[in-house]
């Protein structure tokens, strides 16, 4: 069948699965959307700015697991994609981002709006791909969805020459993937493994330490299944909020700079940690020499570059989370059968005395508005199926802190790229790729004003979400860096809670604005936000701009350092903990 | 000569931006390469990439993985120096009237190397052989005065029957 190379992209587009397009067309890129109009059955979102249909593009693969698609044109419309695709690329996300290119000709020649893409964006993508001649494109766009989502997922980038997309070309579907360079290894070794469970079974103080490659991987039955039955504690990083429920008696909650007292000392104490899918990142690992100074580590990771990156592996294991960790049940199951459990009760119990004595804690007994409490009233009338997102900064680490996740996929943040932003157009992303599901965006005043753009593509498409800015009028991260490490002098941080007045703006974006100043609004301005379901909501909590994040280890600062904070007296303070 | 000095050898599909993708890598962890060569290969499509690093093991190992993922990339070796041959070509034209002339093509006679381009006053000599060859008559050259110097950067070969490819090629064919 002979069709035009822009018809070509969409029908493999559509053979690849692909439902929705989040986007903006140009010159360029123009030909792509004539069949859009009535030949393809996948839906164009249109975006207000590319650097939103990407972190959409990001949100709708978080949310479903499928690989996310975002397009836009030649020149600024590419260069826009850049920070979304190094934002994929940190955090191992799906998508495929199409870009319209200058016509072959002209390629090179400085053209109007030219840009050398595919140069540009090498070091944020897991590979990209220009596509030269017009019978390319089949093949080109199954090898990019094929490289984005299997082995350690990432952005790919197709760069399409207008004269590619108009040339007519053959259509046929490749029977095979011929990429000889891309063989990524998924299944563990079982010598590993086994290797691996002799260190499980002989260790008295273990932790499960869990990262964002167990969500991609939909390992999260194998995980559960391992802790409970093994009864090794889990710490879930930032990335991995959600991948074994918050509620379970051996959820330790998050680790890292500002992870929660027991995570974090739990790693300190540990004599074994068994990495699942998670990179030894200097956010989690506070500075590394002074890092698990007593453990072992089995090191389980798709990616054979991350093992061995930060910290050396005792047992390193190459493999997909789902098979390493399911040969992992198994293989305990066996051990454990013959050889019983091992007893790590004084374990348990010294983790159950850290958690009763350093809780996560915050004030709110005075009349100020805590944002630690806006986002676990945000909770307490959410169910567990409500999709929490989150931009960067002090309003993410609250809501990682105190946001209840019992479900994976149900959190989606920047974490790796720490992009400030991500949040709304995240949300809507992820909103369109789960459409029964509540989803709110925790937002910071400073990240809502980089992307709020996208509640024009909100309300205009439908997708409606509620975004709860936890507005204090600052910078609120580099405010605390600033007060805590540069002398309480603020430089660049103030922004002004009044300016914009996030109410009206809502509103003039066809959203519904509520404004929340005092701790006795806050539940009834929730159940009025959640009662919306026709259009978006923009919550603005003005939150007590003095309140800083805690507990925090300082950057650089060994884990055992860890600042509980004002809430806790000076002679609470625990110091280095005790190996029991 | 360092003691950190590696050869290794990339297979890679040869692809436009290729060489891109590699030397970025490289700059992006701050290393420099001391001399890259690239080729190709028995195989079409598929070129070969000698690249001589300055580094420590420990950095050279996470390079190496970064640059195994690349989807370019067919395989990698870093060659051990005991069971590699590795060659260098060079073309050096030195300064050489009067007396010199004789002076330096007895030293040409010397290395074996031949004499490919004749003036009044330059004579330019093509050599190839180990890196160290060419080094010992480049330092005799120098007395002379080196007028212009091109060199090709280092090839290797693993000893042996072998080739790097043979089970690469042999998965990828199953895939």
């Amino acid at each position: 069948m002979t069709v035009k190379g822009a018809d070509a992209v969409l029908k493999a587009l559509e053979q690849e699965g692909v439902e929705v397009i989040f986007g903006i067309p140009g010159g360029a890129s123009m030909p792509i959307y004539d069949p859009l109009v009535d030949r393809s059955p996948i839906r164009h979102v249109l975006c207000r700015h590319e650097q939103g249909a990407g972190h959409a593009a990001e949100g709708y693969a978080w949310a479903t697991g499928k690989v996310g698609v975002c397009m836009a044109t030649s020149g600024p419309g590419a260069t826009n994609l850049v920070t979304p695709l190094a934002d994929a690329k940190m955090d191992s996300v799906p998508i495929v981002a199409l870009t319209g290119q200058v016509p072959t000709p002209v390629v090179g020649n400085d053209a109007f709006q030219e840009a050398d893409i595919t140069g540009i964006t090498i070091p944020v993508t897991k590979h990209n791909f220009l596509v030269k001649r017009p019978e390319d494109i089949v093949e080109t766009v199954r090898e990019a969805f094929h490289i984005a989502s299997t082995g350690r997922p990432g952005p790919v980038l197709i760069d399409l020459p207008k004269d590619v997309l108009n040339a007519d070309v053959e259509y046929r579907w490749p029977e095979k993937i011929n990429l000889p360079g891309y063989r990524p290894t998924t299944k563990g070794n079982n010598r590993q493994v086994s290797e691996a469970v002799k260190l499980i079974m002989a260790s008295e103080r273990p932790v499960l330490y869990v990262g964002g490659g167990v969500v991609k991987a939909d390992a999260t039955p194998e995980l559960f299944e391992l802790a409970t039955n093994g009864r090794l504690p889990v710490v879930t990083t930032l990335m991995a909020r959600g991948a074994f429920p918050d509620a379970h008696e051996l959820c330790l909650g998050m680790p890292g700079m500002h992870g929660n007292y027991t995570a974090v000392t739990s790693m300190q104490r540990a004599d074994l940690l068994v990495a699942l899918g998670a990179r030894f990142d200097d956010r989690v690992t506070g500075k590394l020499a002074a890092f698990a100074p007593h453990a072992k580590i089995v090191h389980v990771d798709v990616d054979p570059a991350e093992i061995g990156k930060n910290r050396v592996a005792d047992v390193p294991i190459v493999g997909d989370c789902k098979d390493v960790i399911g040969k992992l049940v198994a293989e305990l199951a066996k051990r454990q059968g013959e050889h019983g459990t091992p007893d790590r009760s004084a374990w348990l119990g010294q983790l159950d005395e850290w958690r009763r004595r350093y809780p996560l804690r915050y004030g709110q007994e005075s009349d100020r508005l805590k944002p630690q409490y806006c986002v676990e009233r945000l909770r307490h009338f959410a169910d567990d199926d409500t999709i929490l997102v989150s931009g960067v900064g002090q309003h993410q680490m609250y809501a990682a802190q105190y946001w209840r996740f019992e479900r994976p996929r149900h959190w989606i943040n920047s974490g790796g790229l720490g992009t400030m932003g991500f949040a709304v157009p995240a949300a809507l992303g992820a909103k369109t790729g789960q459409p029964d599901k509540r989803v709110v965006a925790v937002d910071g005043d400073g990240c809502f004003q980089m992307t709020a753009q996208e509640l024009a593509t909100s309300n205009t498409e439908r997708i409606p979400f509620v975004t709860a800015i936890l507005n204090n009028g600052y910078l609120g991260m580099v405010r605390q860096w600033q007060e805590l490490f540069f002398d309480e002098r603020y430089s660049g941080v103030y922004l002004n809670p009044d300016v914009p007045d996030y109410v009206r703006l809502a509103e003039a974006y066809g959203a519904v604005g509520i404004r929340v100043d005092s701790p006795e609004e806050v539940d009834a301005a929730i159940e009025k936000a959640y009662a919306v379901e026709d259009r978006s909501v923009v919550m603005d909590f003005r939150v007590d701009p003095r309140e800083g994040v805690f507990p925090m280890v300082p950057a650089g600062a060994s884990n055992d350092d860890i600042i509980l904070g004002p809430e806790f007296a000076p002679h609470e303070t625990p110091g280095e903990a005790p190996i029991v | 000569m360092n003691g950190h000095l590696h050869t290794i050898s990339v297979l890679v599909e040869d692809r436009p931006g290729v060489l891109t993708r590699i030397a970025g890598l490289f700059a992006a962890r701050g290393f420099n390469i001391d001399s890259l060569a690239v080729g190709a290969t028995e195989q079409t499509g598929v070129s070969r990439m000698t690249i001589v690093i300055n580094v420590e093991d420990k950095p050279l190992e996470q390079v190496t993985k970064q640059l195994n993922k690349l989807v370019n990339v067919i395989k990698i070796l870093e060659h051990d120096p005991g069971s590699a041959v590795e060659r260098e070509l060079m073309l050096v034209k030195v300064k050489a009237d009067g007396d010199a002339r004789a002076r330096v093509m007895e030293i040409a006679d010397v290395f074996r190397v031949n004499v490919v381009d004749v003036t009044h006053t330059t004579l330019t000599l093509e050599a190839a052989g180990k890196p160290e060859k060419l080094e010992a008559l480049l330092d005799l050259l120098r007395d002379f005065g080196v007028v212009e110097l091109s060199r090709t950067g280092r090839i290797a070969l693993g000893r042996g029957n072998r080739g790097i490819k043979d089970r690469t090629l042999k998965v990828a064919n199953d895939a």
